[in-house]
């Protein structure tokens, strides 16, 4: 269960990220690793989602580099690390409303397909054949994710869960390298949670996977490895059996007798935290 | 919301929705999934020929006074297209329109005078080339801004560049304008079709070929993409989609769209004028879009005949009432802000949303 051996697909070290005198990340480091699942942790506020933003480009960091297989990343904008392989999905869906669910996840795939608008004017080249390519693809990743039946509806107009599937297919229908799942559970049922991590082991087999999650049995059964973050620093890595048997952890969460009183961000207890507020981090772009 | 926003997506991926001519709707299957696998391109020139046909047979039996408000029809048509693909399909919003036609109509007026052996279609090609390069320094400049500040950086270029006519006035011409006079039918057709007849096949003609574009573009990937920025620019980044790049592009071809439409305008009227190319052509062009529909293509048609026809028979109504001259020259434009109220009281899709629920409603009652 512990780190393997292999390289990194995507990396951060030393990220320190301040807005203003806010210190949100003050020299952090994750790694992803292909064919695991990374788990991130902490109390509100400790800045996951600032650290996942830095991640995926939304968000360039003050100090410290960011690493796409062992190199710089291929561009610093969002678009750029999507095409190279990296794809996200967010705490508050960010479904397009206004597109079907079809549209929605043909969306995702588009950075596997190829032509350009000389090609889409004259019809020749490959731009329509990847068309039709891209459509199938995100009828298949519908299926997968059983959506399927609802491809020409509005997300709106569907249960939660089930655009929380949808969700997972547009993020996923690009056959990403490396994934980034910003709370996937939170809304769900137990039932839903425990088909969710079902789905997360499933994609950690062939993806690296970063998973920002507050419902802490869920992160224990699929994480392999794990990072605390409290107030920006990294209070803890290791494996499941690690974090849980580690006091800083716990003092983390629950605070303790001699300090609790100073901490500010009193979060319920780990376990059953399902209705767990919105992270409220700032540069939090991708809430809704 | 929901129910009318919702025919708006179903109809958008209709692969069934293109532009310019009749719906292929009653159709047999094998038929219609034949013309679904046609590629996109050649879909929507097919329907574009349909449509020109389609001009042409109203053309021989209406006069020659239809004929230059058939034109009309066609360069607001064109013009109000490309503001679809922008404002309907990116999400960003131009008040500046009026002034990429006033682009385009000074730069056919230009080109007439000063290089009269070049063949029209050159003229049109110089000109769909000149407003890219336009639309690329104004999208360029504006690809940051969002909304409300959108809006109102091309209002500046709206309520500016009427003035550069005076500031250039040997070259421009003032506030009066520059008139040009332009080839009627060329004299293999002369007993077969009028001068104005000729000139509103010929606006035809290129506008059911820009519309047809625009519809390819709109159901292609890049429509797609301009959509998803439309609906989440932070997803549609994170699905790696460039989203400056393709505002910048949404601009341009929307610019290009406006050009063609002014340097087709001035091709037929034979002037161009500051007076013309006002705000109120810009808010003008906006509203219609609205009352026409701002999900689709054939919001446009409707848009445009409105614009035309509107303003037509607020005069004839003002003159039929006997009303004072103030009256009439204003009676129009309340014509049209009462229209635009109404419409969007009760079809608040504009007319193409209206009449998409009156088909769904339709077919719905046929047996099955």
């Amino acid at each position: 269960m512990t780190t393997t051996a292999t390289e990194p697909l995507l990396s951060a070290e030393g990220v320190t990220v301040r807005f203003g005198g806010l210190t949100a990340l003050d020299d952090v480091g994750i790694r992803a690793v292909p064919g695991t699942v990374t788990g991130l942790i902490g109390p509100n506020g400790a800045g996951k989602t600032t650290l996942f933003n830095v991640l995926s480009g939304v968000l360039r960091p003050t100090a410290g580099t960011v690493t796409w297989k062992g190199a710089p990343p291929p561009g610093r904008r969002p678009h750029h690390l999507a095409r190279a392989g990296i794809a996200r999905t967010f705490q508050g869906l960010n479904l397009f409303p206004m597109m079907t669910v079809l549209d929605n996840v043909v969306v995702g795939a588009d950075r596997l397909a190829a032509g350009g608008p000389l090609s889409l004017l004259t019809g020749l080249g490959r731009h329509h054949r990847d068309e039709r390519e891209l459509r199938s693809r995100a009828m298949a990743a519908l299926e997968r994710f059983g959506a399927a039946e609802h491809a020409h509806q509005l997300p709106a107009t569907l249960p939660y869960g089930v655009q929380k599937q949808v969700a997972l297919a547009r993020a996923c229908v690009g056959e990403p390298e490396a994934l980034l799942l910003d709370e996937p559970a939170s809304g769900l049922s137990g039932g839903q949670i425990d088909a969710l991590a079902d789905q997360i082991r499933d994609f950690g087999r062939d993806m690296a996977v970063v998973l920002v999650e507050h419902h802490m049995d869920l992160v224990m059964r699929v994480c392999d490895h794990i990072v605390v973050l409290n107030f920006g620093r990294v209070i803890s890595t290791g494996t499941p059996a690690q974090i849980q048997a580690d006091p800083l952890v716990a003092q983390a969460y629950l605070g303790t007798s001699d300090d609790g009183a100073a901490d500010p961000a009193p979060t319920a207890a780990p376990a059953p935290a399902a209705d767990s507020a919105p992270d409220p981090d700032p540069g939090n772009g991708a809430a809704r | 919301m929901s129910s009318p926003i919702r025919q708006c997506a179903e109809r958008a991926s209709a692969p069934g929705s293109a532009p310019a001519s009749a719906s292929p709707k009653p159709v047999a299957a094998s038929p219609g999934d034949r013309w679904r696998g046609l590629p996109s391109p050649l879909r929507h020139l097919l329907l574009a020929a349909l449509g020109l046909a389609a001009v042409t047979a109203l053309l021989l039996v209406t006069g020659d006074l239809t004929a230059l408000r058939v034109a009309a029809v066609g360069y607001t048509m064109l013009a109000i297209a490309g503001l679809q693909l922008l404002v309907g399909g990116s999400g960003q919003v131009s008040l500046g329109h009026g002034a990429f036609m006033m682009i385009g109509a000074y730069a056919m007026a230009l080109l007439v005078l000063y290089q009269p052996m070049l063949p029209l279609a050159a003229n049109l090609l110089i000109i769909v080339a000149l407003s890219v390069v336009a639309g690329i320094a104004v999208g360029a400049a504006t690809a940051r801004l969002h909304g409300p500040y959108l809006a109102g950086a091309t209002l500046i270029l709206a309520v500016g560049l009427p003035g550069l006519t005076h500031r250039y006035h040997d070259l421009l011409g003032g506030s009066n304008g520059l008139v040009i006079r332009t080839a009627g039918a060329p004299p293999l057709l002369q007993g077969l079709v009028s001068d104005s007849e000729w000139k509103a096949l010929v606006v035809w003609t290129a506008v059911v070929i820009g519309l047809a574009a625009l519809a390819t573009v709109s159901t292609g990937r890049l429509g797609r993409r301009m959509r998803a920025i439309r609906d989440d620019e932070t997803a549609a980044a994170m699905a790696g989609i460039p989203v400056g790049a393709t505002k910048v592009v949404a601009f341009v071809i929307a610019s290009a769209a406006g050009g063609l439409a002014g340097g087709l305008q001035a091709y037929v009227l034979g002037t161009a004028t500051p007076s013309t190319f006002t705000l109120a052509l810009s808010l003008t062009l906006l509203a219609g879009l609205v009352l026409g529909g701002i999900g689709s293509l054939w919001g446009a048609l409707w848009a445009s005949v409105a614009i035309v026809y509107l303003e037509l028979w607020a005069s004839d109504l003002a003159r039929a009432l006997d009303l004072s001259r103030d009256a009439e020259n204003n009676l129009p434009i309340v014509f049209f802000g009462v229209v635009i109220i109404l419409v969007l009281r009760f079809w608040p899709l504009g007319v193409h949303g209206a009449l998409q629920r009156v088909t769904i409603r339709l077919r719905s009652r046929e047996p099955r």
